[in-house]
């Protein structure tokens, strides 16, 4: 049975709940990117009719040392910065940067094709280009007349 | 899941000296300074900045870094969904008198600057022979 609210033409646009989610945040907290701590490291989803490319900034870390996975509808960002190690006789007189290691995923709301995705990184932005699967893509379905 | 501290999110400058012109935000970047012999040597983080988007000033004994942003928006695409925000950065330091203000060496790589701020002749270390009093 088909539920009324599904009927109406717009569609279920899981973007849509995210955003909604979102404003449900921003509610509790006015300004999100300050009231709220976040897993590591931070990122923007930016989405578009065949896929969605997801940023994070991550200075100082060499491209070599992030791993990117892709499984089903979930990627996975691996890395790890290393900062210099002070050599004898020198000392720091301030320490804000950190070292270590980080793991963030992200579920998606669509199958990832796995082949076709694509990372850059460049003056220590990382972005992935995330292609829907083939099969997952919107189809257009023509009516015809009777 | 672990959460990290507020810590590691970007800091928004909290008083601009002066309003800009341009209407983006201004962060702090994040820094470790070290002392060499030789050197004062300072490391940012300033994600998104390259060579030619970091200015760098030194007015008498105060050193500015600047890094300018170019938001760059995937085409076709739309914000859904944002955890951090992109914006300038700006700091400012008072340096020891003992500076070479004149040799003065910067570079970035991925979104780190990283400056060399070399000791003065005169502010170097000596070592003073001891003689002795024949």
């Amino acid at each position: 049975m088909l539920w009324p609210r599904v009927g109406y033409g717009l569609g279920w646009n899981p973007w849509r709940e995210l955003g909604r989610l979102q404003e449900e945040v921003n509610r509790i907290f006015p300004r999100l990117g300050e009231a709220a701590s976040f897993d590591f490291p931070a990122m923007n989803v930016w989405s578009g009719p065949e896929d969605v490319v997801v940023s994070a900034e991550l200075p100082g870390v060499e491209p070599d040392k992030i791993d990117i996975s892709v499984a089903g509808d979930t990627v996975t960002v691996r890395g790890s910065r290393e900062l210099e190690n002070l050599k004898n006789g020198e000392s720091y007189h301030r320490r804000e940067r950190e070292a270590g290691q980080f793991t963030r995923s992200l579920r998606l709301p669509f199958e990832i094709e796995a082949g076709k995705v694509e990372a850059k990184f460049k003056n220590g932005v990382l972005e992935i280009k995330l292609p829907r699967a083939e099969s997952e893509k919107p189809k257009k379905v023509t009516v015809r007349t009777a | 899941m672990p959460t990290v501290s507020k810590d590691l999110q970007k800091r928004e400058a909290q008083t601009p000296d002066a309003e800009r012109t341009r209407p983006s935000r201004v962060y702090v970047p994040r820094v470790d300074i070290h002392e060499n012999k030789d050197a004062i040597v300072l490391a940012a983080d300033m994600p998104g900045v390259d060579e030619s988007s970091v200015e760098i000033t030194v007015d008498k004994n105060v050193l500015t870094i600047q890094g300018h942003v170019h938001e760059a928006r995937p085409e076709g695409h739309q914000l859904t969904f944002a955890e951090y925000e992109i914006g300038d950065y700006q700091r400012v330091f008072t340096l020891p008198n003992e500076i070479d203000q004149s040799h003065i060496e910067a570079s970035v790589r991925n979104g780190v600057l990283r400056l060399t701020l070399p000791k003065a002749q005169e502010a170097k270390p000596k070592k003073i022979q001891v003689r002795s009093a024949a």
